[in-house]
């Protein structure tokens, strides 16, 4: 098989990569860069990313508000010396980004302008209109233009992660216009391959959003952490699940229930006030509004629609010029996907799949266990979002922590060197035997879209805004039983050129995997917190017994073994997760108290 | 309404075993919100799983899903069946690229120009992190933001009747993003991406037939951008002319 000679390769070409790749080109131009990416760079899921990006930046804010917030936004489930190096460092990124061109919104003077986000005490979050994700992608990428050392793969698909001499060294990709293997050779790999949210029905995210990077991590030995939180995010398309920015919200947008009333006020995050107050009502947290949407469901004060019950979000108070000035995107996603015009009708919304906070189990310097392999973005946890990611710390993350591993990476290749060509090229060859057994087997009868959706449906049943140990387990029982199913699928694309038939097989593997790994991991924590939230008897935060994260450990063709680890708490003791009225006293009590 | 259908007319071409591209027609259940994407997806699940195309994000940005839809550059996952209905749905890969497979063109020439204009900031002033960020009013961003919406969905090349004689032209998508680097108030080398412009594959290709900015899905108005190029192409090229000038480029 071919082989290609990197120092460190880096799979996945969205925010997080790109930042890792200019990192490492930035720490030593003679380190030899392979950036693999599924798609063109600039086709990554960053780019759907649209309200902003947090990093404190005015005179009466501080790391300290930055912290807290994203601390009990995570319902005390984060890594705390993480979290205080990540938001020392959000700003710094903020104006390297600024520096490279990305088109910030700016106030009149000039200076960059912040704009308030959900569970942010203070306005923090930059943004370039409501098409962050797509300016931040595209400033990186174009940048990396500017580094020979980084050697693209464009539309190569990472089919495994070679593991040898007890650490990782490299990857093996398929050219998805040839159908061709190639080994890429590595002293350190990143993984920075994004979420998985399209293992549930009705989500926000990209088709090519399948967890793969989870999934081969996790299948050579490395736990997957605190996958049971799965983020809904409360404002999205019905029947498609796209997504109408925070930004909607923290611009003044309200969300009504059928008979027009602001019904967050009724589930602890008032009062009601006609301009947003941050850290309430409408700008309360994505896992409590998702779960209140829930609730008015249940009461019957939702809207039915063609494609399930909605609320309405309300923007036309802002007038037709602010909404096109500061929402353009959603302005036309509503016109033209919807036939809605956002200043004269409010726009039917409903939760959706949006976001995993868990991933590959990584430090603050984004190693994972396996020595070697490194991974950034929404792929990892690093332990900043715990139960609850705040809207916006996700694009900070990508840059803070991409460069983290891009440096982390480099510094470990300099260290190895590499094990036998021919032993690496002999699990290369075993990689892609498995891989091409896929598309060779001719008697297999599962098709591959059918097995995807019922696992979505399950997923969606099993492990929604709310849940219950009955149907958890009716889902784990499920996917156990698509597992088997998988092993009989058959694929009728035998070509080579451009397989997506066979890429898809391979990804829906890659999904069933994580999707277990949700499923057990939150049957197995008997609680409620954050995203993961019960109604069998576990309603509330256990934290005597469940301040700890849990791991999820790959076993082959069983199940997952589910153990946990400590949380890493430094100066925020769990308290009382309050938002609105209720939130301000309790800050009020705690700092006289 | 759930019996309604569309026909969906597919170019189809797998290099491996068609001798020539040829349609392949499907039936595909027919509502009212969904899109040309939409309908590849479902041919894709449940009638035909060897149909390859590429898509994402299916709200626009990611810029993957181009294609020619009865005859015009456009997105799929915008273009909605509703417009067609009851018409035929007629889909091709996008007119002036090489068809790698079905739906799926080969763009490494639009990526090697891109990588040629030099895409990123060349300060003119450098500064460095802890001076903080540059200063840039409203009105200064103003000058480059729509040119920076260009999500590379190759809709303008596909429309573009200079690129599809001449495929060396730079090509309205890659001149758009050259001009939003060129009024970007931070950069300081549009000479050097001037050179670029006035030569053989610069903007004097352009006919100003002004269709690529008609089919831009994100209004970028690469039209606009070219035109501003050619006046100040020009007054370049004549300025070389009256100007003695050193032996340099
Ligand atoms: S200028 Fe418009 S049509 Fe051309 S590539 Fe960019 S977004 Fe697409
Ligand atoms: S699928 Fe992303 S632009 Fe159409």
């Amino acid at each position: 098989m071919e082989s290609f000679k990197a120092d460190v390769v880096i799979v996945g070409a969205g925010g997080a990569g790109l930042r890792a790749a200019i990192a490492v080109a930035e720490a030593d131009p003679g380190l030899a860069i392979a950036l693999v990416s599924k798609v063109y760079p600039m086709r990554s899921h960053t780019v759907a990313a649209e309200g902003g990006s947090a990093g404190v930046a005015q005179a009466h804010d501080s790391f300290e508000h930055h912290f807290n917030d994203t601390v009990s936004g995570g319902d005390w489930l984060c890594e705390q010396d993480v979290v205080e190096y990540f938001v020392a460092q959000c700003p710094q990124e903020m104006v390297q980004l600024e520096h490279w061109g990305c088109p910030w919104s700016r106030k009149p003077d000039g200076h960059v302008n912040v704009r308030a986000f959900g569970g942010m005490k203070i306005e923090r979050t930059w943004f370039a209109a409501d098409k962050t994700g797509f300016h931040m992608l595209h400033t990186l990428f174009q940048t990396s233009i500017k580094y020979p050392s980084i050697k693209r793969f464009d539309e190569h698909f990472c089919a495994d992660l070679i593991v040898e001499d007890g650490r990782a060294q490299g990857v093996v990709v398929i050219g998805i216009a040839s159908g061709e293997f190639m080994l890429i050779e590595a002293g350190a790999v990143v993984f920075a391959t994004g979420g998985a949210g399209r293992v549930f029905r009705e989500n926000t995210n990209g088709g090519i959003v399948t967890g793969d990077g989870m999934a081969l991590a996790y299948r050579h030995g490395v736990p997957l952490r605190d996958m049971e939180f799965v983020q809904y995010h409360p404002t999205c398309m019905p029947g498609t699940g796209l997504l109408f920015t925070e930004a909607c919200r923290g611009e003044g947008g309200f969300l009504l229930n059928k008979d027009g009333y602001r019904y967050l006020q009724d589930y602890g995050l008032g009062p009601a006030e006609p301009v947003p107050r941050n850290k309430a009502m409408e700008l309360g947290p994505r896992d409590r509004l998702s779960q209140a949407f829930w609730h008015e469901q249940q009461k019957g004060r939702t809207i039915e629609g063609p494609h399930g019950s909605v609320v309405h979000l309300d923007l036309r108070h802002l007038g037709e010029r602010k909404l096109r000035e500061r929402l353009p995107q959603i302005y036309e996603l509503a016109e033209e996907f919807l036939g809605v015009d956002p200043a004269k009708t409010p726009i039917p919304v409903r939760p959706a799949v949006h976001y995993t906070m868990g991933g590959i189990l990584v430090d603050g310097s984004c190693a994972a266990p396996l020595p070697g392999l490194y991974a950034a973005g929404e792929c990892s946890s690093v332990g900043i979002h715990g139960a609850n990611r705040l809207g916006s710390n996700s694009l900070a993350e990508l840059c803070v922590f991409g460069k983290v591993a891009g440096i982390e990476a480099a510094r470990f290749a300099r260290t190895v060197s590499p094990s036998a060509a021919a032993t690496l090229q002999k699990q290369a060859q075993a990689s892609e035997h498995r891989a091409r057994a896929i598309v060779a087997k001719s008697d297999g009868t599962e098709r591959i879209a059918h097995l995807r959706k019922e696992m979505a449906e399950t997923m969606e049943r099993g492990c929604g805004i709310y849940r219950l140990g009955d149907s958890m387990q009716a889902t784990c029982d499920k996917l156990d039983e698509l597992r088997q199913r998988y092993k009989n699928i058959g694929i009728e694309d035998k070509s080579s050129v451009w397989n997506s038939n066979w890429l898809m097989a391979i990804e829906l593997g890659f999904q069933l995997d994580v999707a277990q790994a949700m499923a057990y991991s939150a049957l197995n924590r008997k609680e409620s917190r954050g995203a993961h939230q019960r109604l069998d008897g576990f309603e509330q935060r256990d934290d005597e017994h469940y301040l700890k994260h849990t791991l999820a450990l790959f076993d082959g063709d069983g199940r997952p073994r589910i153990d946990y680890s400590p949380v890493r708490i430094t100066k925020s003791r769990p308290a009382v997760r309050a938002y609105g009225a209720a939130g301000e006293q309790a800050e009020k009590e705690a700092r006289h108290g | 309404m759930a019996d309604k259908t569309i026909t969906v007319e597919v170019l189809r071409y797998r290099p491996e075993q068609d001798p020539a591209p040829e349609f392949q027609r499907y039936q595909v259940p027919f509502s009212d919100d969904m899109s040309v994407l939409q309908a590849l997806l479902y041919i894709k699940d449940e009638l035909d799983e060897t149909l390859s195309f590429r898509w994402s994000c299916r709200m626009a940005i990611c810029g993957s899903c181009g294609m020619m839809i009865n005859g015009d550059p456009k997105l799929s996952c915008k273009t909605f069946l509703r417009d067609i209905h009851p018409a035929t749905v007629r889909v091709e890969a996008l007119n002036h690229f090489p068809i790698e497979r079905d739906l799926v063109v080969v763009m490494d020439d639009f990526i090697d120009k891109l990588e040629r204009i030099q895409p990123y900031i060349i300060p003119a002033e450098p500064r460095s992190l802890d001076q903080g960020a540059y200063l840039q009013t409203p009105a200064q961003l103003d000058k480059y933001e729509q040119f920076s919406s260009c999500i590379n969905c190759l809709l303008c090349y596909a429309a573009c009747p200079q690129y599809g004689l001449n495929p060396t032209f730079i090509g309205p998508g890659a001149l758009a993003l050259l001009h939003r680097y060129n009024a970007d108030s931070r950069d300081g080398a549009s000479a050097q991406r001037m050179e670029l412009v006035a030569a053989e594959e610069g903007v004097f290709n352009c006919t100003a037939v002004g269709y690529c900015s008609e089919v831009c899905p994100k209004h970028v108005d690469p039209a606009n951008a070219v035109n501003q190029n050619k006046t100040t192409a020009a007054a370049d090229y004549f300025a070389r002319f009256l100007k003695p000038k050193g032996s340099g480029k």
